[in-house]
C-alpha cells in the first residue's frame, strides 16, 4: 500500500501546526464561530448533538495493521472505547473534545493518517472498490489513480469553497461496488480497442434529497490527461453550480439544469483551454504510486480446497467470502453488522484485533467498505478456518454479508443534528425480526438501507429496501422504499406509499419480505422479483 | 515574485485598504468599475469583478488593465479563485487584489490562485498574515504562482 514520502508527510504535518493554529486564534477571540466552523469540517470536526464528532479520513478505504491499531488507540484515548466505519469508507469518533482535537490529528499524522477534508465544500476523501487489487473480476486497481488524485485534491487552491461538498469514485472493475455512479464525479479505469488504460467519466450523482444516476460525459479519458479533466469539470461547478440555495447546490443540479449535453460542452471547452495550462502531473507520479499498489507475495500452487465440514463455518464462507484473482486466496468480510448492534461500529479490542488478523492473515492490510463492514482482501483459504474462529470469538463473525441483517444506517437522532428520526433502533429491531425468524439465509441478496432524514446518509434511496425517517407533526415516522440498487445496474428506490411507526415499518419489511416469497422465481434475488412484478404486489400486502 | 510588502500597520489602516502586497510597482488607485461599465467604456484601467461576472469577458482588454479587484462578499463564496486563475493563464500581469471578506485562512489559496494584494474589509493581524502566507512547505498542485508542485520536485533530475 501507500507510503508517504517526505513531501506527503510535510504536508500533513503542516495542516496539523495550520489547525492548531486556528483553534488558538478560535480561542483567543481572533476567529468568530462562523469564520471557525469551516475550518474545523475542513479537518473532520463537526458539532454533533451531544459533543464533537471527528471524521478520520481513510483514503479510498485502505488501512495496515498499524494505523487500525492507531484507530484503535484514538477511541480509547480520545473517545469512549469504540468507533463508527462510515459509508464512504472513513471512520468516525462520536465522543471528541475540541481541545483534543489537535492531539488527535497528530497521533494520526504519525502514522500517515489525517482528518483533511473529511467535511465541507470541498473534494472529500476518494473512495474505491474495497476489493480493490483483489477481486478476480477487476480489470485493474484503482487505488493508484485515487493516490493521484487524493494529492491533486489536497488543499487545492480553486476548489477549497465549492458550491458544497464533492465526493469522488473510483472503480477498476465493471461490477460496481462502490456506488460509483451516485457521486459527484464517478470515474471507471476502461481499456479502449487499443489495449490503452483510461478513465470514463461519470459526473452529477448523488443522494441526498434529489437522488441522481450520473450521467457518463467522457468514455475515454487518456491517464496523462486525468488531472486536468477533472479539474476542467470542478472548474465549471465551482464557477457556475448554484449557491443561492445550499439544497440545490450539489453537482447534479448543475448537470442536470445544464443538461448533460451543456454541462459536457462546457467543460470540454474548459478542458481544451487547460490542456496548455501545466496542470498535469508527470507521467512518472503514476508510475511511481503503482508499485505500492503491486500484488503481495502470494504463494503460488495452493489448493482451493475448504474444509466444509462445520456448518457454521460453510454458511460464514458461503455469504462473507468474494473470489480473489489468485488461486488459493480469498477477500474475507469481517461483519460489523452483529445481530442488536450498531451497524458499523467497531471496539477498540474489536480493531486491535482486526489489526492483528489482517498482519497475520491479509499481508498486513485491510479496507473499510462503504457497507460498514471491514476486508480482508488477501486470505489463504487454507487460513479461513483459523480465521472465522477468532472473529467468532470476538463476536466478529455473523454471517449476512449482502443479507438483510447487513444493514446500512445513518447515526440518526441517537447522534446527529440533522436528523428527523432514530435510525439504530430500527436497523436494530429488524436485524433481530428476521434473526428469530431464521430466514436471513433463505431471503439472500438484500440490501437495506436507513437514513434517519433526506440527506441520505444511510443510502435508502440505493436500497433493495430503503427506510426514510422523517418527521411527522412532531413524531418519528417512517417510510419504505423498494427496488434501490447501487450496483453496475444503478437505480433508485421507489416510495411504497404512506409512512409507518416504528414497530409499523418492522411489520412492513416483513410483509415486503413475504410477497418475495410468495412471488419470487428460480434463482431471483428480491430485487430482480420487484423488478419483474413491479410495486403492485408490495402495495397490495402493505395496504391492501 | 516581490517579497510581501505591508502597506501600513494594521491599526492605520481603514476598511477596504490595501493592507499586503506582492508587487513593487506603485500602488493602482483608480477606482475600479464593474465588469460591465469596463468592457462598455475604454478609459477605465481598474475593474471589480464580482462573484457572478465572467472573469473571461475582461480577456480582450488585458492590455489596458493595470487592477483587478475580486470582490469576496462571502469568504465561502470561492468564485473568485477560478476568476483570479483565468485572469493568470491569460497571461494577465497587473495586479490582482482581492477585497472583501478576506480572512486569515484565506490568504494561502488566494495567492496561489494569483492574487497579489489584499484589501480586507477588516485588517488583519499581521504576524497571524505572514504565517498563514508561510504555511504550506510544498505544494501538490500547479496553480497560478510559481510554486513547483511535489509532483515535479519528485521526478527533477
Amino acid at each position: 500500500m501507500y507510503k508517504y514520502d517526505q513531501y506527503d508527510q510535510a504536508m500533513v504535518d503542516a495542516r496539523v501546526e495550520e489547525f492548531r493554529d486556528q483553534c488558538r486564534r478560535r480561542m483567543e477571540g481572533h476567529l468568530t464561530e462562523d469564520q471557525f466552523k469551516p475550518l474545523r469540517l475542513m479537518n473532520g470536526l463537526y458539532l454533533q448533538l451531544h459533543a464533537y464528532m471527528l471524521r478520520v479520513a481513510v483514503p479510498y478505504g485502505t488501512l495496515n495493521g498499524q494505523q487500525m491499531d492507531a484507530l484503535a488507540d484514538i477511541a480509547d484515548k480520545y473517545d469512549r472505547g469504540y468507533g463508527h466505519f462510515t459509508t464512504r469508507q472513513n471512520i468516525q469518533y462520536n465522543w471528541i473534545k475540541l481541545e483534543d482535537a489537535g492531539d488527535i490529528l497528530a497521533d494520526l499524522a504519525k502514522v500517515e493518517m489525517h482528518a483533511i477534508q473529511t467535511s465541507g465544500n470541498c473534494i472529500r476523501n476518494i473512495s474505491a472498490d474495497h476489493f480493490a487489487g483483489a477481486a478476480a473480476d477487476e480489470l485493474v486497481d484503482p487505488r493508484p489513480y485515487a493516490e493521484l488524485m487524493r494529492q491533486w485534491s489536497s488543499f487545492h487552491p480553486e476548489f477549497t469553497y465549492l458550491p458544497r461538498k464533492f465526493k469522488i469514485c473510483v472503480i477498476g472493475a465493471d461490477k460496481d461496488r462502490a456506488a460509483m455512479k451516485l457521486h459527484d464525479i464517478g470515474i471507471q479505469i476502461v481499456k479502449n480497442d487499443e489495449g490503452e488504460l483510461g478513465a470514463q467519466f461519470y459526473v452529477g450523482g448523488g443522494m441526498g434529497r434529489t437522488p441522481m444516476i450520473a450521467p457518463m460525459i467522457r468514455e475515454f479519458v487518456p491517464l496523462d490527461q486525468l488531472i486536468t479533466y477533472a479539474e476542467a469539470c470542478l472548474r465549471v461547478y465551482n464557477r457556475y453550480g448554484r449557491r443561492d440555495n445550499k439544497y440545490k447546490a450539489r453537482i447534479k443540479i448543475l448537470v442536470h439544469e445544464l443538461g448533460k449535453e451543456e454541462y459536457t460542452r462546457q467543460v470540454e471547452e474548459e478542458f481544451q483551454h487547460m490542456l496548455d495550462q501545466g496542470i498535469e502531473p508527470p507521467f512518472a507520479e503514476l508510475e511511481r504510486i503503482r508499485p505500492y499498489f503491486a500484488d503481495p507475495a502470494f504463494e503460488t500452487g495452493l489448493s482451493d480446497d475448504i474444509d466444509r465440514s462445520d456448518p457454521d463455518f460453510a454458511l460464514w464462507v458461503d455469504t462473507n467470502t468474494h473470489a480473489h484473482k489468485a488461486p488459493g486466496y480469498v477477500s474475507a468480510v469481517i461483519s460489523l453488522k452483529p445481530v442488536g448492534g450498531i451497524p458499523g461500529d467497531a471496539t477498540a479490542e474489536q480493531m486491535h484485533l482486526m489489526a492483528d488478523l489482517a498482519r497475520e492473515y491479509s499481508f498486513d492490510e485491510c479496507r473499510v467498505m462503504h457497507t460498514q463492514n471491514i476486508v480482508l482482501p488477501h486470505v489463504k483459504k487454507a487460513d479461513l478456518y483459523a480465521l472465522w474462529q477468532k472473529l467468532e470469538a470476538a463476536g466478529l463473525g455473523t454471517a449476512n454479508l449482502d443479507q438483510i441483517g447487513d444493514i446500512i444506517a445513518c447515526p440518526g437522532l441517537d447522534y446527529c443534528s440533522l436528523a428527523n428520526a432514530r435510525s439504530i433502533p430500527v436497523a436494530q429491531k429488524i436485524a433481530q425480526r428476521f434473526e428469530e425468524k431464521g430466514q436471513s439465509n433463505t431471503l439472500g441478496e438484500l440490501k437495506l438501507k436507513i437514513s434517519g432524514c433526506i440527506n441520505a446518509c444511510g443510502h435508502h434511496h440505493a436500497g433493495h429496501i430503503g427506510i426514510l425517517g422523517v418527521d411527522k407533526k412532531g413524531k418519528e415516522n417512517y417510510q419504505l422504499l423498494l427496488g434501490g440498487s447501487e450496483g453496475e445496474d444503478t437505480s433508485l428506490a421507489k416510495i411504497t406509499g404512506p409512512g409507518f411507526d416504528e414497530d409499523g415499518i418492522v411489520d412492513a419489511v416483513e410483509k415486503a419480505t413475504e410477497v418475495y416469497l410468495n412471488e419470487k422465481q428460480e434463482g431471483e434475488r428480491f430485487l430482480d422479483t420487484y423488478r419483474r412484478v413491479g410495486m403492485a404486489p408490495f402495495k397490495e400486502a402493505l395496504y391492501g | 515574485m516581490a517579497e510581501l510588502i505591508s502597506e501600513n500597520p494594521a491599526e492605520a489602516l481603514a476598511s477596504g485598504d490595501v493592507q499586503f502586497r506582492f508587487r513593487d510597482d506603485e500602488l493602482v488607485s483608480d477606482p475600479a468599475v464593474t465588469v460591465d461599465a469596463f468592457v462598455g467604456q475604454s478609459n477605465a484601467v481598474a475593474v471589480r469583478i464580482e462573484p457572478g461576472d465572467d472573469a473571461r469577458e475582461l480577456l480582450p482588454h488585458l492590455d489596458r488593465i493595470a487592477l483587478v479587484e475580486v470582490n469576496f462578499p462571502a469568504y465561502t463564496d470561492g468564485r473568485g479563485y477560478s476568476a483570479a486563475r483565468i485572469l493568470r493563464e491569460a497571461g494577465y500581469a497587473g495586479e490582482l487584489r482581492a477585497v472583501g471578506d478576506v480572512l486569515i485562512d484565506q490568504l494561502s489559496h488566494m495567492k496561489r490562485c494569483g492574487f497579489d494584494a489584499f484589501a480586507p474589509d477588516a485588517p488583519l493581524n499581521e504576524d497571524d498574515a505572514k504565517a498563514a502566507f508561510d504555511r504550506w512547505p510544498h505544494v501538490y498542485q500547479s496553480a497560478a504562482d510559481d510554486r513547483t508542485p511535489i509532483w515535479n520536485l519528485r521526478h527533477e533530475r
